[in-house]
């Protein structure tokens, strides 16, 4: 199905950090089984911020929850594949392993920061009780690792804030709070879910100014889940790019946006507003993403691909190396000359 | 917070003077004359015109309330009409039963119901699911005598554990007094505690939905302070609301049970106040249920401000 890697890394480079590889993942439908995930392979490296971007419904948000075994069962299951953090095979150990992992090598942020905080209880003790878990600290100690998280994320008043409850917090401020309770035991790895989707675009750049500070001063490695392709140009090192369940490219940011070589890129490209062209109509790809249930034969996204031909869909498309450092899955990967970003 | 508890204390002053005071009317408004009562066996007009007097029944209404009240205030709620007993110490004597009954049968309710709740909202659809729901409509289904029967049937006659009848003060050993008390408190218990199950679940499987459940997972807290801590007080409210409601019942139901199992409580008390007409005594338990109940709705009110940081700003 997919050539590259062969199934059974370990290790890997000394500063690989995760490396998801081949990665299955089905949910219980009233249609049967249905195929969410269809192989995903990625890598992240220590201190690099991969962008993991697609629309509703590609799987980028199943992916990042995989990685945590936070899919919830049912009606999700994985089906197959790895998930590798340096040795050990994250769907192979046992959840009390998998609960240690938890916020502590591995955090994550979401996307609704209104909602992702508990009402009950102070901001302070959320963020405290990750800590003392994670390092048997006393609750002396969880508060002051509280205090000094929050000043890290630019919380004003720490000291005081951190006997706020969420409901005093603005929704940009709740986010911050995220942030800081994700950072609190200096995970290697954060995965952020649209962390900035729900915000207003002046507190948006906010954060991600915040994230891309985190990762110079702590070098944590951030995988970054959006559907937007100006903040993956902003702040991202690399970008994966999914579709229907699957990776459909993968290249360094900059490479992606000068030479898209698939044509859900060029699309996802071309839907972009552009600086200096406010007349012109916005791109858009026709049709949607295909239901898991309903997924076209060969490759994926041919129903709506403009350079479609009857071959694609004969078989399904493997992902190909296509260029340094840089891999897509299309039936004419060699034949075609997409456009990039202007 | 403290604030909220002073608050909530004040609003129940006012509301305890209305309780007195349609407490008092009903009373008058019962058909009978107390004087009557009083006089004796066949009384003469002026033995009854005499003790009318001294009941102060010629005094208009609202200044018979206002003594009465008056001296409610100070405990003093008369004497008994038939063998003049205080009618406070008579209350101060069966309190304690009635509480003992009470609180057992609340905890019961509470146990119960929490767990039976939280295991089915945990799974819904799984079997623990479907015989809890089960068990809870039954349970609401049921009235208390008949479940304080069929008790003392089966675990005080076909096998004989606790006794069927009958009251034991704590003072004369713990043990004694709760196996005294552990068939009419599960009697009582048994409706509240599905109300409370069938609440629990729903709050429960709401509450596993929740965003901020996923964000507790994700930080790598153990599976019992993810549901212990973070769903269960999210979770809470509405089962608090709920237990209000069923503890005021539930005192209700102490008439009953008190009768079935020869509890010498406060519920006994009224039973056999109101068939011999003793109004003093009526007057008393009454107001001494509407404030227990007052003083459970205190406690729910309060409990809200612990539950949801949000309210205490109100």
């Amino acid at each position: 199905m997919r050539t590259g890697q062969p199934n059974q890394p370990t290790g890997g480079t000394a500063s690989e950090l995760l490396r998801i590889s081949e990665l299955r993942v089905d949910f219980a439908t009233e249609h049967g089984w249905a195929n969410v995930l269809g192989g995903v392979s990625l890598d992240i490296h220590d201190g690099e911020i991969v962008g993991l971007v697609g629309e509703s419904g590609s799987g980028k948000t199943v992916t990042g929850l995989s990685i945590l075994g936070l899919v919830p069962s049912p009606p999700g299951r994985t089906s197959g594949g790895h998930i590798w953090l340096h040795d050990e095979d994250l769907t192979e150990v046992a959840e009390p392993r998998l609960r240690q992992i938890r916020g502590n090598e591995i955090s994550m942020i979401f996307q609704e920061p209104m909602t992702s905080l508990n009402p009950a209880f102070t901001v302070g003790d959320q963020i405290s009780e990750t800590f003392r878990r994670h390092r048997r600290a006393s609750r002396k100690q969880g508060t002051q690792r509280a205090v000094e998280v929050l000043d890290l994320v630019g919380i004003p008043n720490a000291a005081t804030r951190v006997h706020a409850y969420p409901h005093e917090f603005s929704g940009g401020m709740r986010q911050r709070a995220m942030i800081a309770m994700a950072l609190c035991c200096d995970p290697r790895l954060i995965i952020a879910d649209e962390p900035t989707t729900a915000l207003d675009v002046t507190v948006q750049s906010q954060i991600l100014d915040l994230l891309r500070s985190m990762r110079a001063e702590i070098g944590t490695g951030i995988l970054f889940i959006t559907h937007d392709l100006g903040v993956v140009a902003e702040l991202c090192d690399r970008v994966v790019v999914m579709y229907g369940g699957e990776v459909v490219e993968t290249a360094p940011v900059h490479d992606l946006f000068q030479l898209p070589r698939h044509p859900y890129t060029e699309g996802l490209l071309s839907a972009m507003p552009q600086l200096g062209s406010r007349t012109a109509k916005l791109a858009s790809i026709p049709g949607h993403t295909p239901e898991p249930w309903a997924m076209p034969n060969g490759c994926r996204f041919g129903p709506r691909c403009t350079y479609h031909q009857e071959s694609c869909s004969e078989s399904p498309v493997a992902l190909e190396s296509a260029g340094t450092e840089r891999q897509a899955r299309c039936a004419r990967l060699a034949e075609l000359n997409l456009r990039g970003a202007s | 917070m403290l604030l909220l508890i002073a608050r909530r204390l004040l609003v129940t002053i006012p509301l305890l003077i209305l309780v007195s005071f349609l407490i008092y009317s009903l009373i008058a408004l019962v058909p009978g004359d107390p004087a009557v009562t009083l006089a004796g066996q066949d009384p003469t007009p002026e033995q009854i015109a005499a003790a009318r007097e001294e009941l102060g029944l010629t005094d208009p209404f609202i200044v018979q309330y206002w003594h009465w009240l008056v001296n409610a205030v100070q405990l003093d709620f008369g004497a008994s009409l038939f063998n003049s007993e205080p009618v406070a110490s008579a209350i101060a004597a069966r309190l304690p039963a009635t509480l003992s009954l009470t609180v057992l049968a609340l905890l019961i309710a509470i146990l119960l119901g929490v767990a039976a709740g939280t295991l089915a909202g945990l799974r819904p659809g799984s079997w623990i699911d479907r015989v809890a729901t089960f068990s809870a409509s039954v349970g609401v289904a049921v009235p208390y005598f008949w479940v304080g029967m069929i008790l003392v049937l089966l675990f005080a006659i076909q096998t004989p554990l606790f006794p069927a009848i009958g009251y034991v003060p704590i003072g004369d050993g713990v043990l004694t007094w709760a196996s005294h008390l552990i068939l009419p408190a599960t009697a009582l218990a048994i409706a509240p505690a599905a109300v409370i199950a069938r609440q629990t679940r729903a709050a429960v499987a709401n509450v596993m939905t929740e965003d901020y459940v996923r964000t507790a997972e994700a930080k790598g807290l153990p599976r019992s302070r993810v549901v212990g801590k973070h769903a269960l007080k999210n979770a809470a409210l509405p089962v608090v609301t709920v237990f209000g409601i069923e503890a005021n019942r539930l005192i209700g139901g102490t008439v009953v049970i008190e009768q079935l199992f020869a509890i010498p409580g406060v519920g006994q008390l009224a039973f056999t106040s109101v068939f011999s007409r003793d109004m003093p005594m009526v007057q008393g338990v009454l107001l001494t249920t509407a404030v227990l109940i007052l003083l459970i709705n205190l406690l729910v009110d309060v409990s809200y401000g612990y539950f949801n940081p949000r309210v205490r700003q109100l």
